[in-house]
């Protein structure tokens, strides 16, 4: 059933089966997401895309839109609520940014720049996680993974591969990739596989070219992930 | 110890429980059982044998706390930490089993023999405290037992030549009602259903009033209706016996006494729906029920009750199989269960669309709780108007309650809803209570004021449990090893829920060791509020509940911890130069850090 | 009228490269419109070795030995106004990334294992301070009020922070001044 509900106030028409976040999306309306992506179905795990809906908050990217629904997404409380699940993801991982070559294209630290994270606020975990630095082209850097699954769906669904999975749970939870050595060259990983282009932070990167765009000149020095996001060439790019 | 498993023992396997993908979790189980562990090797060939990715069966066997991908011992010993064995003592017994087989907690044996670790809630809590050992269970442990334990092992004694009244389970059952007196014969709820025809026997279901028992209360007939009017041929009755909840075991004596209700109810369900195929998904904790429950399934079979043609009816091809589990109380949670049952990780899917219409394999399908199958008999046998004329105007019928904790007769107690807690306490011998919890973990503290309330959706709902604590009880300590629980059962899929818990574990823990400040209490009320409103499921959502209603019923308890007005670290500074003075083996005033005001000591 | 008194404000590097303090300075000729306002206490710009009472503490650098306990905790018991400036006070940076290794093990790496040294031994002045087992952020240790990340906060920033917090408006760094790099 296509019909309109309100984002903020402001209408947004969707089509039968579109979902919040893709209907906002098709107006030029942009909603915070770190695990949404255009090319695969909604995942809804890393919940910044997070509304509010008659005062019950849902996964924006997931939902459903219905008529005359009023949804309420860029305001203090949405955003202050996206701005803590952030911190969460700073807290889990060990994400130095200064020392990440991903830095300045990564989703995650520009997400945080938009919704002016200024501390990660909670106490740190500081996990002891591995970088795989086995592939002659692709470097794996564990710490700064985020569990948004790109590269797993990527990598399964896409490139028919299955390189990567989850294991263990909770807080424990961790990528593996396809290998009984646990190394990703001894899988059948490619650097122009999906997989390897999808990551949103610098955990899967492409070894020797690390610098090539000066930090400074980078994606999201440049203009800010709400405007990015929302270029039509966003759907495809890395 | 070797990782060479023979190919023999993967093809018993197979051939045992199924060779497809989405029979996994099973083949696992099995050969975890067979092997003591999942060796690195095993794994690589298995999924070459299924023709799936390593990676994903390395997945699945690290997300089940019962499955080891690393050697685990012959002898793996699990002690239910539920609050309830604690109380009873739990603790002190691990240590006296640890101190005896010398080994630490959680770590393997030298001899590769034992390891002897914590799970969460086994069902057991009227009768703890209770361990696993393998996939049995023992309960009403006390030091004699615990030795008796401990020489089975020093002696390599096989589980199956250990003394049987070791394993021997009560049903505690101390007050019956409908269901717990109901005597029905075998097939006779099933006729009485069928002689009113599909349509009827709905009819009478949505007569009763019925409300799913699990804890979320979703009227039966509406979940049966819409999976019967869902597009496709195929459909599917589950059979919830995933009783995680801790301090809850009534669906562990309905299944170990009335296991004939529970199978005749999900044959009532298919009757209904027109399903074919049903599962009774059993949590890992009670696999030692398998046999039996097998045994049932065997019995129904012969006399007709299940397969083609029930009971003569053309048309009517009903059977079930049992899945078990592997410890993961997340796998309650009906997409999870489903996503389990598949063979996959059991993290809970997006809703919608809802199982009734999308569930087992993409197919309609009916998850029902234990009690509610077994309660449908009921309806069959005496029609929908009479199990509606018990209960209350919202509540229709009778509960069963799991009560433990501090009370004289501790066991299963069925009553009518509607019944207030204070008769519930007055009943089970409970005096000088300082709070129950009733639901379990994600259920709701109640507090003395409150003790006139009433079991009921539209009071106090519950799953089952109804755990007493009196005044002797630390009630911080109760929401922290509620705290606890969740955080070691979040799936992880979400990031509310995955790090939330973890740092709700942290503030409690913080607490806990004395290092509290004001601002914590903030913090945490903070941490409430994101894990309710934006976790993907009830797991996350209802973890923060235990310490919600403490805080609002029982604050001193809290407050009572707060060390410092202002702020505090949550690490001990001065522990965190143990590692330097052992390195220079200074000792001076220099060395040291005050962990609490910054004056040197 | 707003009492037009200088505030006083102290500066400190902990564990950190002094690269925040550099970027202080780029403020370069904001600094006289600065001074005009604030007058510094403890900080390398004044050699004063102990804090004392202050409106503003800019601390610099994560907490990684005893001695940058004892100077943070000087600072929050002396600044009204306490603010992390830039990554490592933030989340422990660079030196942070020693973390997921046992100290231990680093110490014997450095002192005691690598060949060519003379008196292998890990250094045991009571002069020195020891090392904390984990680099952490400052608020993980004391209270703080406010955070300006960067690695460092360029000058800008820093100007737009102190003119804000100089003038009693809430600071806020957002757009091009928000860096964590």
């Amino acid at each position: 059933m296509s019909g309109t509900f309100l984002l903020d106030g402001q209408p947004v028409p969707f089509e039968p089966g579109q979902t919040i976040l893709e209907a906002a999306r098709a107006a030029g309306r942009y909603i915070p997401h770190l695990c949404w992506h255009p090319d695969f179905p909604p995942h809804g795990s890393c919940k910044l895309c997070i509304v509010k809906v008659a005062g019950r908050h849902v996964s924006g990217c997931a939902m459903p839109a219905k008529e005359g629904w009023e949804v309420e997404s860029d305001t203090p409380e949405m955003n202050g609520e996206r701005r803590a699940l952030l911190q969460m993801l700073f807290v889990e991982g060990n994400h130095f940014c200064p020392s990440c070559e991903k830095s300045g294209d990564c989703q995650l630290q520009a997400l945080a720049y938009d919704l002016e994270m200024l501390t990660p606020r909670f106490d740190h975990f500081f996990p002891d996680r591995p970088v795989d630095a086995s592939h002659p082209e692709v470097l794996l850097d564990f710490n700064r993974c985020i569990y948004c699954e790109l590269c797993v769906r990527a990598s399964r669904d896409k490139d028919g591969k299955s390189v990567f999975a989850l294991t263990n749970r909770g807080i424990h939870k961790h990528l593996v990739v396809n290998a009984e050595s646990g190394r990703l060259a001894d899988t059948d990983f490619a650097a122009d596989d999906m997989a390897a282009n999808i990551c949103p932070v610098g955990v899967i990167l492409h070894k020797r070219v690390g610098f090539a765009v000066a930090i400074g000149e980078r994606t999201y020095d440049r203009a800010p992930i709400h405007e990015v996001a929302m270029r039509p060439e966003a759907a495809s790019d890395d | 110890m070797t990782t060479e498993v023979p190919q023999s023992l993967i093809d018993e396997v197979l051939t045992a429980v199924g060779s497809t993908p989405d029979r996994l979790l099973q083949i696992l189980v099995g050969l975890q059982s067979r092997l003591d562990y999942l060796p690195p090797a095993l794994i690589s060939r298995l999924a070459a044998r299924l023709g799936i990715a390593r990676a994903r069966v390395e997945g699945v066997a690290g997300f089940y706390s019962f499955l080891h991908l690393a050697p685990a011992g012959r002898y793996r010993v699990r002690f239910s930490d539920n609050i309830v064995d604690r109380m009873l003592g739990s603790e002190a017994l691990s240590e006296a089993m640890c101190a005896r087989l010398g080994v630490r907690p959680g770590e393997l044996s030298e001899d590769g023999r034992v390891m002897i670790s914590t799970t969460s809630c086994t069902g057991m809590g009227d009768q703890g405290p209770a361990l696993l050992v393998n996939d049995r269970a023992i309960g009403r442990l006390d030091p004699q037992r615990v030795s008796e334990i401990c020489d089975l092992i020093l002696h390599d004694t096989p589980l199956a030549a250990w003394p049987p009244e070791l394993f021997a389970i009560d049903d505690n059952i101390r007050r019956a009602d409908a269901l717990l007196t109901s005597h029905l014969a075998p097939g006779s709820a099933l006729a009485a259903a069928m002689a009113l025809g599909r349509e009827g026997w709905l009819a009478q279901v949505q007569a009763s009033r019925l409300r799913g028992r699990g804890g979320a209360g979703f009227t039966t007939a509406v979940k049966w209706l819409a999976c019967r009017d869902a597009p496709g041929e195929r459909k599917v009755v589950v059979c919830n016996a995933d009783e995680g909840e801790p301090g809850t075991f009534k669906d562990r004596v309905l299944l170990h006494r009335h296991a004939e209700l529970v199978f005749e109810g999900m044959t009532l369900a298919a009757w209904a729906t027109g399903a074919r195929e049903g599962f009774l998904y059993l949590r890992g904790e009670y696999a030692w029920l398998r046999p039996r429950l097998e045994a049932v399934l065997a019995a129904r079979r012969a006399a007709g009750l299940l397969g083609a043609g029930i009971l003569g009816a053309t048309g009517f091809d009903f059977d079930i199989a049992i899945h078990l589990g592997a410890g993961a109380y997340v796998c309650g949670e009906e997409t999870s269960l489903l996503e389990s049952l598949e063979g996959k990780r059991g993290t809970p899917r997006i809703r919608p669309p809802f199982p009734v219409t999308h569930g087992y394999l993409g197919h309609p399908t009916v998850v029902n709780n234990v009690e509610t199958l077994a309660k449908t008999c009921l309806i069959a046998r005496d029609g929908g108007a009479a199990f509606a004329a018990s209960g209350t105007a919202q509540s229709a019928g009778t509960k069963l309650l799991s009560i433990s904790g501090d009370c004289a007769r501790p066991g299963v107690y069925e009553y009518p809803f509607g019944v207030s807690i204070q008769q519930v306490l007055d009943d089970c011998g409970a005096v000088d209570v300082l709070a129950v919890q009733v639901g379990g973990a994600s259920g709701v503290t109640i507090a003395p004021y409150e003790f006139h309330r009433r079991i009921a959706f539209e009071d106090v709902p519950s799953a089952g449990a109804f755990m007493v604590f009196d005044s002797s009880r630390d009630i911080f300590e109760v929401a922290r090893n509620f705290v606890h629980f969740f955080a070691h059962e979040s799936c992880g899929f979400c990031t509310p829920c995955r790090v939330g818990t973890a740092l709700l574990k942290g503030y409690m823990d913080k607490l806990a060791d004395g290092h509290g400040a004001l601002q914590d209490l903030a913090d945490i009320d903070w941490l409430d509020r994101l894990l309710k409103n934006a976790s993907h499921c009830g797991l996350g959502s209802s973890a923060p509940n235990p310490v919600v209603d403490t805080l609002l019923k029982f604050r001193p308890a809290y407050e009572r911890r707060i060390q410092h007005a202002d702020f505090q670290p949550a690490f001990d500074l001065d522990g965190a130069l143990a590692r330097a003075r052992e390195m220079t083996g200074r000792d001076d005033a220099g060395a040291h850090l005050d962990s609490g005001t910054g004056v040197i000591r | 009228m707003i009492e037009q008194r200088k505030l006083r404000v102290a500066t400190v590097s902990l564990a950190g490269c002094f690269g925040c303090h550099m970027s202080f300075l780029d403020i370069d000729e904001h600094l006289f419109e600065l001074l005009e306002r604030i007058e510094f206490d403890r900080s390398p710009l004044t050699d004063i070795k102990h804090c004392g009472p202050c409106d503003i503490g800019l601390v610099e650098g994560g907490v990684c030995n005893a001695e940058n306990v004892h100077v943070l905790r000087e600072f929050r018991a002396n600044c009204r106004t306490l603010v992390a400036l830039g990554a490592c006070a933030i989340n422990g940076g660079l030196p942070a990334q020693r973390n997921h290794l046992d100290i231990g093990a680093c110490l014997d790496e450095v002192y005691r294992s690598r060949p060519g040294l003379a008196r292998a031994q890990v250094p045991n002045d009571p002069e020195l301070p020891l090392l904390l087992d984990k680099v952490h952020p400052i608020h993980e240790v004391v209270r703080v009020d406010y955070f300006l990340p960067g690695c460092p906060p360029s000058g800008e920033a820093i100007w737009k922070f102190l003119s804000d917090l100089v003038n009693g408006r809430t600071p806020r760094v957002t757009g091009p001044l928000l860096h964590f790099d």
